[in-house]
């Protein structure tokens, strides 16, 4: 078995490097394959461009690249936290946006958009006030839902679930208080998730947070496996879950509310993608984080080629096409597969 | 290895209980539901925290321990029998290494090797590639024995492990746990059972020792009668001279 996650491992990583180069092609603006490999190469070796191509590198390097890596990226985290939450409240159902943490970055960015709050941050306004709404969230989450005994799972599930209704109907409230259309259609848009927003400034920080994120995640995958076998019996194979529980939180709350900050609240990729993988590696958690990133990153890449190219030159939001291309696939594979989802 | 516990007291349910399981003895606790079995056990496996008293292990104090040191020495198997995600057999049995290994590394030849005797010790290994959600109960519980034993333990602590099992399985359960040579502390609801594979048994009332000693001093009608309410008839085994009880209602039989 570990031989077959080594195998779908070396599938994936030549399909994340062409997944970016077709993503940095594809769009509004047609570029040929030629022309975005040779700036790639030009940029990456430090060769010199022909003149001709002065547009496309422009295009290519300020849009589309950073855009293209963004995806990557957000897929990549959102998986990984989602196979996370998943494990840490025992419910096969959660997803990176259960705690509650997406609701309350989104009345961040709200308020934002709508009040003009932060202005001074300029361009970074908005994501710093989504992930201050995250970190609130999650505060106010943990500090109900802990116990004696650090966290449980359903206490955490239900505190998440209620502050996302609590968070929703402020967010609610404020875009209902929006002086124009546009700005309601603003905040509407980024709520369903967006990668228009993506830049050189924001890509190393989510980069850095999705690695860090993951690789920790990894290193815990026993401790997630042991999760799955309820928490007393992970007591007698020393893994104390609430404690560990309580350190997962933490660095689940802490990646969503950066992955929020830079695309919003972008749905499904979080709940489907971990069960996805799960069909094709097994339930065992090291399996799992070794190939979700990776899977997401590629999904993620494709959903944003699409939200750009199917209604050019209008954008999809990403939320609508995570569904449209994902619940297909997902009932697809539920067909085929004896899967059980964790249940009976 | 030795388990003992001293004085401990879990508010409104034990009230300083001490009990001591000797190097290689299997000792039962048996009592009325709600008599605090469970709590005693989860105090012994470090679920559960004493609010005073002390639990032993090999003469170390058990909070003292790391708890993957612990773990090395002592495995249980729990009430809980729900597992989230489809995990196989084999990656049931082979969390039982945990203990055992560094974040980091990879499973050893060592850990496979004791993954793979556990299972035949239990006789499960036609299911090592099974999806423990489609097992049968009595299988689920043969494989989380298995995961148990994989711990290669010291002392096993075992909550009501037949429970959920048909009678061939009961037998098989625990000739399989005195197989295993080591320390046992165990729940049991069937007395005839304790009675044939404990070395001593604690019975409890209400968080309390009510009496121990070997099953013949122990299962006395006057005691059961004043313990569970119903009366007992003692026969001999007529195979291995173990006490055992046949059972009546009180009202019925004045």
């Amino acid at each position: 078995m570990r031989y077959r996650t080594c195998a779908i491992a070396l599938f994936l990583i030549p399909a994340l490097v062409i997944s970016v180069v077709c993503g940095t092609t594809f769009g509004a603006a047609s570029l040929s394959f030629g022309d975005v490999l040779h700036i790639l190469a030009g940029e990456t070796f430090g060769g010199s461009l022909p003149n001709s191509l002065a547009g496309a590198d422009n295009i290519v390097m300020q849009t589309r690249l950073p855009r293209t890596l963004l995806a990557a990226v957000v897929g990549a985290g959102l998986s990984v936290v989602g196979v996370a939450i998943q494990a840490v409240v025992r419910n096969p159902l959660a997803d990176p946006f259960v705690l509650g943490i997406s609701s309350g970055a989104s009345v961040g960015a709200a308020a934002v958009s709508i009040f003009g709050l932060l202005a001074g941050l300029g361009l970074y306004a908005l994501s710093t006030a989504a992930f201050l709404g995250a970190l609130l969230a999650s505060a106010i989450v943990y500090l109900v839902a802990r116990t004696r005994h650090g966290l449980t799972p359903l206490r955490l599930v239900l505190c998440g679930t209620a502050l996302a209704y609590g968070f929703s109907a402020i967010t609610t409230l404020i875009v209902f208080r929006a002086p124009s259309a546009d700005a309601a259609r603003d905040v509407l848009f980024w709520l369903m998730g967006s990668l228009a927003g993506a830049n050189w400034g924001s890509l190393p920080i989510a980069a850095i947070a999705v690695l860090l994120g993951s690789g920790y995640l990894w290193l815990c995958g026993r401790g997630l496996n042991a999760l799955a076998m309820g928490d007393e019996t992970a007591a007698t194979l020393g893994v104390p879950a609430g404690r560990l529980r309580v350190r997962l939180f933490v660095v689940c709350a802490l990646l969503t509310g950066v992955l929020v900050a830079v695309s919003g609240a972008i749905g499904f990729v979080g709940l489907m993608l971990p069960h996805l993988v799960r069909m094709v590696t097994g339930a065992d958690h090291r399996k799992v984080l070794a190939i979700a990133p990776l899977a997401g990153a590629c999904f993620l890449i494709w959903v944003d080629v699409a939200s750009r190219t199917l209604a050019a030159p209008e954008e999809l939001p990403l939320g609508v096409l995570t569904a449209v291309l994902g619940v297909p696939s997902f009932l697809l594979l539920l067909r085929r597969r004896s899967y059980q989802f964790g249940g009976q | 290895m030795h388990l003992e516990l001293d004085s401990v007291t879990v508010p409104a349910i034990l009230h300083g209980l001490t009990l001591h399981a000797g190097e290689g003895e299997i000792v039962g606790l048996v009592g009325p539901n709600g008599s605090g079995k469970s709590t005693t056990l989860r105090c012994a496996y470090r679920a559960l925290r004493p609010a005073t008293g002390t639990v032993l292990l090999g003469g170390d104090e058990l909070e003292s321990l790391h708890p993957k040191e612990s773990a090395r020495r002592l495995a249980a198997l729990t009430q809980e029998s729900s597992v989230t995600h489809d995990f196989t057999v084999t990656e049931i049995v082979a969390m039982g290494r945990i203990p055992h290994q560094k974040p980091f590394a990879r499973e050893t030849g060592e850990d496979e090797r004791h993954c793979a005797e556990a299972l035949r010790t239990v006789r499960a290994e036609h299911l090592a590639t099974r999806g423990f959600q489609t097992l049968s109960g009595g299988e689920r519980q043969r494989v989380l024995i298995a995961r148990a034993l994989a711990q290669r333990p010291r002392v096993l602590v075992l909550d009501e492990p037949t429970n959920h099992l048909d009678v061939r399985h009961q037998l098989e359960v625990l000739d399989t746990v005195r197989a295993a040579g080591v320390t046992v502390l165990l729940a049991l609801h069937d007395l005839n059972l304790a009675a044939h594979y404990c070395d001593r048994l604690y019975v409890l009332r209400s968080g309390a020792l009510a009496a121990s000693g070997t099953p013949a001093e122990v299962l006395r009608p006057e005691l059961i009668a004043e313990i569970f309410g119903v009366r007992a008839d003692l026969v001999d085994h007529p195979r291995t001279g173990t006490p055992q009880l046949l059972y009546s209602t009180i009202e019925e039989n004045p």
